[in-house]
């Protein structure tokens, strides 16, 4: 707002205060002329100001130390003339004297628009690769309005990600968000940039990339640049990098400059942006630790009661508007602590999320690359992006029947290892080979190969021809007689 | 919306006060004097609706309906003198609005805090409707009572009701076109106008509950054969995500045989909506002819929309629904998700240092949850006419864990549940309700319906089916350790009909056109058929064919039943269903010299008996 200063242009109580629209056109870091350094308390990530009229909640203030670096923070609670911050870079090294906080007015903003697009940033959004801060178009708060749900246009193209773990059985659609579950170990970094290297539009149109780190190590941050070195070169990629050695609350604006970057791509400049976010356990973390410090009543495990809205906030805003070329389609990456699925992140998660993609220790250790558990998996909105007039009429009846026939071997195996194969019906049997073959010859697939979608399918028929044809009562006698491989082992059929 | 509504306070206070502390949704104010509880309270700049929730001398807690960004100590608050409401008119139908029950058809392509100064939207109040008065001027009319209604508001009659207190001869009447605030009528003195505004949080008013059970049949086959709900009556859908709640709740959205559906979606998926939206809009209503959203209303408070208006957004809901009962139609409200509120609830309750019950929520929640559960009636209206609100809630508890206190909280107010199961959805098994932890507590009442209304057998038939499943479960259970083909013939079969009456009946491709939707008679002949094919397959093992024998035919005629005949075609279940029968018992158990069971396509309807 137009003055900030508390002491020299008090607020009266009673007294309505000019419309501050106006002011909102200012560019987005200009800073008021005067600080404020009463600092009455410092905790964790918190610092308590006083004296501090005619601050605004969720204003983004700049915190001054002579020879520090600047600091940044927001606004949590507005009390009388006390204000409660948190410190993105944390409070480490702050005593109550010499402070100075001024407050911009607003809530944080970054500029919009392509000037991301090739650059490698902080988890604040400042330049790593040496270039100059990013400019660009109008600043936007990075909190993002809700988008009127009326506007949005049901996501319903396939994105195609040659990878046939997804593309057969969880195929991902323009504007959803699908995340990772992990755990540490598996290759989700792995699939996560395959995904980003490799999803094209059903038309073979690519994504931009943008890239969220959240407490990730150097070496995964190497790791990820390496593999998206092509997109990156081709200025198709906005990294923002949070290492796990940066300051953990700063965490908390990472996404949400990313999806802010995102959605100015998606709907001003008419591009398919897909959004990578990982780690959003770490995410969560940081929020956890905002929340203990202000004392607050946990809900699970310590985890705040309104980590679901938090995550919705940055969740839900993927997805297409109807008049508008772009998409936003989010992939988040966590890894699930002890592989918990209850754990509160991917609990909550999987609550917003359009479905799961799960990876599995135990398929990991039989070598499949995709390790998905694709009982596990799920992606909603495939029954509007795959079938007929989207991937192929076969698709949906496919994908049911072969995740039908994975349970029904699912229940095989556990009950051969019990009673021995011998023990099994001839039917049981030849599910059991069937998964061995879903899993070997549909599922594994190399780290950089990209299969075509007719490629998947075929795969999927072959296995499919493995079990006797009255155990597909899932697929139309029609396909059947189209799509049915010649008879493999006919003896058995 | 609701500026002349309701008498709230009658203070002689200064009408405007300042804010003292923001965080979040909580403000609070002091210097507002005579305020009242759960009145609205106009804060900041922007005049962003806020309801006070405590009251302590001149100072005073609110929880705000709106993004709180930029709210400064010292700024202005002003009361309205009246609590939440809804403008009730015609328009609802076939509209999205938000929790408050403001349009989002009008409203712009991103929800800022500013669109509060178009609360009462220009579009709503300045839509012109006709209005046909089916009373005279002279007549005396009673509460509640049709004076009219509005013939081009869509396929579902838009009547216009006296409001509850007023009653009385008929001075005048409206003659043209009419704003949806301006009178239609005037009764004993009192100016009716075509649209009311409804305080959301005061349930409105009925002559008498009434007690008899009427099915509301919801076109899935395991609500309607299993756990059938009646009408007025309320259930709840707790399952953990991935179960396919939603998808099991658009379609009950879609095709039970309600007049009126409010979908509310209370902190869920945007997409969702959109999703809700298109598909009601492209599907035709069976009954009327015209599209399923024309019978529909939308709240649609996504879970980035502010978290307090979820609360809102569930007793508007409700409200509307209660509005159309009034008109004598039979509503149907379906909340998505009730745990999404309750952890407003708890999210305000923390930031008002509440001492917290369970898990951190307020004592005041099993209160909260019977309060909204309990706006299900099927009544006699004020206008005498017979009509219900049925409520169904969605609960998303944490981890799938059922234990969690709404879940809990819940099970205790409603009349049906229906428990979605994790490893039912993991095998794609749709709806996946499950058969051991739901229950129907009307069951009983209904099959007396069932058989005053031509199917006797309607109760026999459940009961079967029921025995068979948890049968089949505990075989399941032990076959798992001795190994299937040690139980001896008849326990094999009873695995085998449990398979036939899941895949057969109670499975339901929602996506599939001849299965989304089931009829009862439909629905009963599915049942009977399988029931009749396992009763067969029994007395095969009983007469010495050997159990691998039967369990190697070819059923696909029986589990595509439901597929290969439309929704209402009961006809063509019997008609296939007795044929495949017919073969199935002419089996002798000899082995070679049954019909070759190669491949056998479903067209030829052959019974597979396997080498």
């Amino acid at each position: 707002m137009a003055a900030h200063d508390g002491t020299q242009n008090p607020v009266l109580p009673g007294v309505p205060v000019p419309d501050p629209a106006g002011s909102r056109s200012e560019p987005a870091l200009s800073v008021p002329r005067v600080g404020y350094s009463d600092v009455r308390e410092l905790r964790g990530p918190l610092l308590v100001l006083g004296d501090a009229d005619g601050v605004g909640w969720d204003e983004f203030a700049t915190v001054a130390v002579a020879g520090q670096p600047e600091r940044h923070g927001l606004v949590l609670e507005v009390d009388g003339d006390e204000t409660t911050l948190q410190v993105f870079e944390g409070t480490e090294g702050l005593s109550l004297g010499g402070i100075e906080v001024r407050f911009s007015g607003r809530p944080l903003a970054v500029p919009s628009g392509p000037g991301w697009l090739g650059r490698v940033c902080n988890g604040r959004g400042e330049p790593l690769d040496g270039g100059p801060p990013v400019t660009g178009g109008a600043p936007t708060p990075v909190g993002g309005w809700p988008l009127n749900p009326v506007y949005r246009e049901p996501p319903q193209d396939p994105v195609l990600t040659g990878i046939s773990a997804i593309d057969a059985l969880t195929t991902l659609v323009r504007g959803q968000k699908l995340p990772i579950f992990s755990v540490p170990g598996l290759p989700h970094l792995t699939l996560a940039t395959q995904i980003a290297a490799q999803a094209t539009t059903s038309s073979g149109r690519a994504f931009r990339v943008v890239f969220a780190a959240m407490g990730m190590t150097h070496a995964d941050i190497a790791y990820i640049r390496d593999r998206l070195e092509e997109r990156s070169a081709a200025g198709e990629l906005v990294l923002l990098l949070n290492a796990a050695d940066d300051p953990v609350i700063e965490r908390i604006l990472t996404p949400r400059i990313a999806l802010t970057v995102a959605e100015s791509l998606a709907y001003d400049h008419g591009s398919d942006v897909l959004v990578v976010m990982s780690d959003m356990t770490s995410y969560a973390e940081a929020v956890r630790e905002v929340s203990a410090a202000r004392r607050e009543i946990p809900a699970r495990r310590g985890y705040p009661g309104y980590l679901y809205s938090d995550l919705a906030t940055l969740y839900e805003r993927c997805g297409r508007v109807q008049g508008r070329e772009g998409s936003v389609t989010i992939v988040p990456v966590l890894t699930m602590p002890a592989g918990d699925i209850t754990h509160p992140v991917p609990d909550l998660t999987g609550y917003i999320t359009e479905g799961q993609v799960v990876l599995d220790p135990d398929i990991d250790a039989r070598g499949i690359y995709p390790p998905v558990d694709e009982l596990s998996s799920l992606s909603r909105l495939m029954r509007s992006g795959a079938g007929k007039g989207r991937t192929r009429e076969d698709h949906l009846d496919v994908a049911a029947q072969i995740l039908s026939a994975m349970a029904r071997a699912r229940s095989a195996a556990e009950l051969a290892e019990l009673v021995g194969t011998a023990a099994l019906s001839e039917t049981d049997n030849a599910y059991i080979e069937f998964r061995d073959v879903v899993e070997h010859d549909l599922l594994n697939q190399g780290r950089d190969e990209l299969r075509t979608f007719e490629q998947t399918m075929t795969r999927a028929w072959q296995a499919l021809s493995l079990l006797p044809r009255r155990e597909l009562n899932m697929l139309s006698a029609e396909f059947l007689d189209k799509y049915l491989p010649g008879p493999v082992g006919g003896a058995r059929l | 919306m609701g500026r002349r509504v309701s008498a709230a306070g009658t203070g002689s206070g200064p009408e405007a006060g300042t804010i003292t502390r923001v965080s979040g949704p909580l403000v609070e104010i002091t210097g507002l004097h005579g305020l009242s509880m759960l009145e609205i309270v106009a804060i900041g700049p922007e005049r962003i609706s806020a309801q006070v929730v405590a009251i302590n001398g001149e100072n005073a807690t609110l929880q705000a309906y709106e993004y709180t960004g930029g709210l400064k100590s010292g700024d202005r608050a002003e009361r309205s003198g009246h609590q939440l409401s809804g403008l009730l008119g015609p328009g609802l139908l076939g509209t999205v609005f938000d929790g408050l029950l403001r349009p989002l058809s009008s409203a712009p392509l991103w929800l800022t805090q500013d669109r509060q100064a178009s609360a009462e939207d220009p579009a709503v109040l300045e839509t012109e409707w006709g209005f046909t008065p089916s009373v005279k001027v002279g007549d005396t009319v009673q509460p509640g009572q049709v004076i009219g209604t509005v013939p081009e508001a869509g396929t579902v009659e838009f009547r216009v009701m006296v409001p509850p207190a007023v009653a009385g001869v008929v001075q005048w009447l409206a003659d043209g076109p009419v704003h949806p605030l301006d009178p239609v009528a005037r009764v004993d003195g009192v100016e009716v106008p075509l649209a009311q505004q409804w305080p959301v949080h005061t349930a409105r008013p009925f002559g008498e509950r009434l007690t008899e059970a009427l099915p509301l049949h919801t076109g899935q086959r395991v609500l309607d054969l299993l756990f059938p709900l009646p009408r007025g009556s309320a259930a709840a859908v707790p399952g953990g995500f991935g179960t396919g709640k939603t998808l099991t709740l658009q379609q009950i959205a879609k095709w039970s045989d309600a007049d009126v559906i409010v979908y509310v979606g209370c902190g869920e998926r945007g997409n969702e909506m959109a999703d809700v939206l298109d598909g009601l809009s492209d599907l035709e209503d069976p009954r009327t002819g015209g599209k399923l959203i024309d019978r529909t209303v939308i709240i649609a408070n996504t879970s980035n929309m502010p978290m307090m208006a979820r609360e809102a957004s569930i007793a508007s809901g409700v409200t509307v629904a209660e509005f159309f009962r009034d008109m004598g139609y039979d509503a149907v409200v379906i909340a998505d998700s009730t745990s999404r509120w309750a952890e407003a609830l708890r999210e305000f309750a923390n930031r008002n240092g509440d001492l917290p019950a369970e898990e951190g929520y307020p004592a005041s929640l099993a209160s909260e949850l019977s309060a909204f559960y309990e706006r299900a009636a099927r009544v006699r209206t004020l206008g005498g006419a017979t009509a219900s609100v049925t409520v169904i809630g969605a609960v998303s508890p944490p981890g799938g864990d059922m234990s969690e206190p709404v879940t809990t909280d819940t099970q205790r107010f409603v009349r049906s549940l229906w428990v979605l199961d994790r490893e039912l959805a993991y095998s794609r098994h749709y709806p996946a309700v499950s058969w051991r932890g739901s229950f129907s507590r009307d069951a009983e009442a209904l099959a007396r319906w069932h058989s005053a209304n031509g199917d006797p057998l309607w109760a026999r038939r459940r009961a079967s089916a029921t025995l068979l499943l948890s049968e089949a479960d505990r075989l399941t259970a032990l076959a798992e350790i001795i190994g299937t083909s040690s139980l001896p013939g008849h326990e094999q079969m009873v695995l085998l009909g449990g398979r036939l009456v899941r895949d057969g009946v109670l499975l339901q491709n929602a996506l599939s056109p001849n299965d989304g939707y089931s009829s009862a008679e439909k629905g009963s002949a599915l049942l009977q058929i399988v029931l009749d094919v396992v009763d067969a397959c029994q007395a095969l093992v009983a007469r010495g064919v050997p159990a691998a024998d039967v369990e190697r035919v070819d059923f696909t005629p029986i589990l595509r039943l439901r597929e290969n005949t439309g929704p209402t075609d009961a006809d063509g279940v019997w008609a296939q269903g007795r044929g495949f029968l017919a073969r199935l018992q002419q089996m002798d158990g000899t082995g070679p010299d049954r019909p070759d069971h190669g491949r056998a396509t479903e067209s030829s309807g052959g019974i597979d008996g396997g080498t």
